[in-house]
Formats: C-alpha cells, sequence, structure tokens
C-alpha cells in the first residue's frame, strides 16, 4: 500500500478487529481484545500524519492476522468456562 | 481484621496470545538448532534468537551482549549468586588492596549493620551489587544504567510469556564476572551451556516487546481495577488495613501474598510482611489479590463482592470479631501452643 489508507478502509479494519475478537473462545482474551481495540481507535483518532497514520493501519492489519489466528488455535484447545461467564 | 495488599503483579499470568502467536512458527515449521550456522534452519532460529535478545535488552536498557538466556528466574539468580566478583576487586588484591567481601541474608540483601560495623578508617571504597528482582520487568520503566543495575534476573511467564525460559541480564562496563553452574556446549557466551530453546526465547522476546508498548495501558488499566475494588471493598467492610504498596512493590512476587499457596500449608505468615514490621495476627490475615492484563472489570467485582460475603460471614461467627466489638486489643491475646 503505497498511500495511506482512506477513512473508509480505517472503518472496515476497526469493524472487522472488534468482529474477530468476539470469536476469541477464552473469555478473558476476549475481553481484552476488544477493549484494546476500541481504546487504541478512540486514542489515534487525532492522529494526522499521513505516515503515522499508515503505520497504526500496518500495526492493525498485522493485529488482525494474530487475532485470526489465535482465536483458531483457542477454539482447538477449549478450556472450562469461569464461574463468570457461568452467571451469565 | 484483614488487610489487603493492593498488588498489581499477576500471580499466574497466561501467555499473551500474541507471545503464543510468535512462537509456534518456531514449534511447527522452523526447528532448526539455533547453534548449527552450517544450515539454513540454523541460520534462521539463530537470528530469531538474536532478535530476541535484543527485545529483552530493549525493555530494560541493555545492549544485546548483556542479556543470556536461562531456563527462568530461578536459574538466572543461581548463575549471579553462585559466584559474581567484580574484575577490578580481584585486580585490586593483587595490587596489594585490602578487600573485604560480605555475605548477604537469606533474602538475598545485604546486612547493613554488617557492613557498618566493616567499615574501617582505612575504607576508601564500598561496592553493593544490585541483583534486582525480577518482579518489576514489564511492570514498570527499568533502565539498568539509570539504575545502576549490575545483575538483573527475567521471568517469562512474569511478563505474559511462556514459563520455563527466562534471561539475565550482566553488565559488560564494568564488566560483572559470573561463573557458570553448569556445563556442556559453551552456549550463550559459555555462561549457560545447554541448547537455547527457540520457541520459549522467542516467546520471551515477543512479550517483552508487548510489555514495552503496553506498559502505561497495563498500568493504567491495573491502576483502574484496583482503586475499584478498594472502593467497593471500603464502602463495605471497616478494619480493613492496606499494606504499604511502595514497599511491597519492591519485593518479591511471592512475598506479596501472605496466606498464598506457599504459606498457607504451615500457617506461616509471610515473612516479608513479618519482616516490614507487620503484627502477626495482621501478617496471618493478610489476602492478596493481583490484577493482571487480562482481567476484567466483571472479576473484579465477582472477586470484591464475594470477599465482602465471607468476611462478614466470617465475622459474624468469629469470636474474635466479638472482642474486636468490645474493644479488645486482639495483640494482647495470649495464644497458648497446641
Amino acid at each position: 500500500m503505497a498511500s495511506s489508507p482512506t477513512k473508509m478502509q480505517i472503518l472496515t479494519i476497526y469493524k472487522t478487529l472488534l468482529r474477530e475478537s468476539q470469536n476469541f473462545t477464552n473469555y478473558n482474551f476476549r475481553s481484552y481484545a476488544l477493549r484494546r481495540i476500541r481504546d487504541a481507535f478512540k486514542e489515534n483518532k487525532t492522529l494526522s500524519d499521513p505516515k503515522q497514520i499508515k503505520k497504526e493501519y500496518l500495526y492493525a492489519k498485522e493485529n488482525l492476522a494474530i487475532i485470526r489466528r489465535q482465536v483458531a488455535v483457542g477454539d482447538m484447545y477449549q478450556t472450562e468456562k469461569l464461574v463468570i461467564e457461568n452467571m451469565r | 481484621m484483614f488487610r489487603l495488599s493492593k498488588n498489581i503483579i499477576p500471580l499466574l499470568s497466561k501467555a499473551d496470545p500474541r507471545v503464543l502467536d510468535a512462537m509456534l512458527p518456531y514449534f511447527v515449521g522452523q526447528h532448526g538448532n539455533p547453534h548449527s550456522r552450517t544450515h539454513a534452519y540454523g541460520w534462521e532460529s539463530e537470528s530469531a534468537v538474536e532478535k530476541a535478545r535484543e527485545q529483552v535488552a530493549q525493555l530494560i536498557g541493555a545492549d544485546p551482549k548483556e542479556i543470556i538466556f536461562t531456563s527462568g528466574a530461578t536459574e538466572s539468580n543461581n548463575i549471579s549468586e553462585h559466584k559474581c566478583v567484580l574484575d577490578s576487586c580481584r585486580a585490586l588484591e593483587g595490587e596489594g588492596f585490602k578487600i573485604t567481601y560480605l555475605p548477604v541474608g537469606p533474602n538475598g540483601i545485604i546486612n547493613l549493620k554488617e557492613l557498618e560495623e566493616s567499615l574501617t578508617p582505612e575504607t576508601s571504597l564500598v561496592s553493593i551489587m544490585t541483583v534486582n528482582n525480577e518482579i518489576a520487568i514489564g511492570k514498570m520503566p527499568i533502565d539498568v544504567n539509570k539504575m545502576n543495575i549490575d545483575l538483573m534476573s527475567i521471568s517469562g511467564h512474569k511478563v505474559y510469556g511462556p514459563k520455563g525460559v527466562g534471561a539475565l541480564y550482566i553488565r559488560r562496563r564494568p564488566r560483572v564476572r559470573v561463573e557458570p553452574i553448569q556445563s556442556g556446549g559453551g552456549q550463550e557466551r559459555g555462561m549457560r551451556s545447554g541448547t537455547v530453546p527457540t520457541p520459549l526465547v522467542v516467546g520471551l522476546g515477543a512479550a517483552c516487546d508487548i510489555a514495552e508498548r503496553e506498559m502505561p495501558y497495563d498500568h493504567a488499566w491495573m491502576e483502574t481495577l484496583s482503586q475499584r475494588f478498594l472502593d467497593k471493598i471500603y464502602s463495605k467492610l471497616s478494619h480493613v488495613i492496606r499494606n504499604g504498596e511502595s514497599l511491597l512493590m519492591a519485593l518479591k512476587d511471592i512475598a506479596l501474598s501472605s496466606g498464598s499457596a506457599c504459606t498457607s500449608a504451615s500457617l506461616e505468615p509471610s515473612y516479608v510482611l513479618r519482616a516490614i514490621g507487620t503484627d502477626e495476627d495482621l501478617a496471618h490475615s493478610s489476602i492478596r489479590y493481583g490484577f493482571g492484563r487480562f482481567t476484567t472489570i466483571e472479576e473484579t467485582d465477582y472477586t470484591a463482592e464475594k470477599t465482602i460475603r465471607h468476611v462478614e460471614r466470617l465475622r459474624e461467627m468469629s469470636p474474635l470479631w466479638e472482642m474486636v466489638q468490645e474493644g479488645v486489643d486482639i495483640k494482647t491475646i495470649k495464644w497458648s501452643q497446641h
């Protein structure tokens, strides 16, 4: 990607990150991923430097790949649910 | 009574999924021996190990050459305690200077009284080696140069990395000399023989990298949770005493918990809580709570509510609590041995 990402692209990756993170079977990892993604995008909302925006976008893409792989791994090795999850 | 240790160091943290993600390729595909330089597989895992060394060094402001990989903080501590003498000390001795070596106590700390007593009018230099403990790494900024640290142990699972791996920082200028505790192939600059476990080391490196990036965010989160937890406890329970956190923060992980797995079997309260001047009754009634990167608000609230409910229930049936209500100072109670 030569130029910096468009608003649309950023919005798309944000939504994809959240959607994929919902699939973490592990309660703690799921909660963390959702919280971390929301906070990271909130924190970088005011970025204006195209270089910086591009860097963060690539970091998001990298993390999306990690999340997809780790969701798959987590699916294969599920553990018992926590008390907290069973209360719901 | 009951005492809270606010503590932001998780006792048993699981590996971060990002760490596992970094490790997996080295379990699945990249299986070269990092010391075999004659084939491409070896090169790949060697560069992975060197990258991890840089990541660990970066986190503590060290040079990668000052990092050796071990099986964990216990081994690192053993290597550094085995025999660590400054080269300069030996050289000075050779030149006819008189050197007094002071032993450390079981806690690894110099006895200051002993130090004072060994000072003579001829004493011109006192050198104390800092063996910083590993708990603070990844939780607060550490710079080995600014903090004048000579040796430091790093543990993988304390930074959301894998268990079974750690590192030891060994200062090069001025050079700190350590002697290996095991012989073999002379890996890790001869200080730690044995094949370096590439996947674990890569995991440790990734964990340090994440720790550095996430430190302010993690710290703020743990502060939020612990404050929320304390607010809940204080609003419902009286006679709750909080341990001095600044001091506890500086102490070893295990020492933070009285009534932990290590001490509860013997009913022996944490020696550190006692060492820092905690009365026996309070040392006995301490509970340690830990908050980590993956702790949620729900878990915090659940734990606070459970704690409140059970403390109330236990107090209800405790004769000691009744005495406290009547104004008896429970320190004055004579406990008979049984």
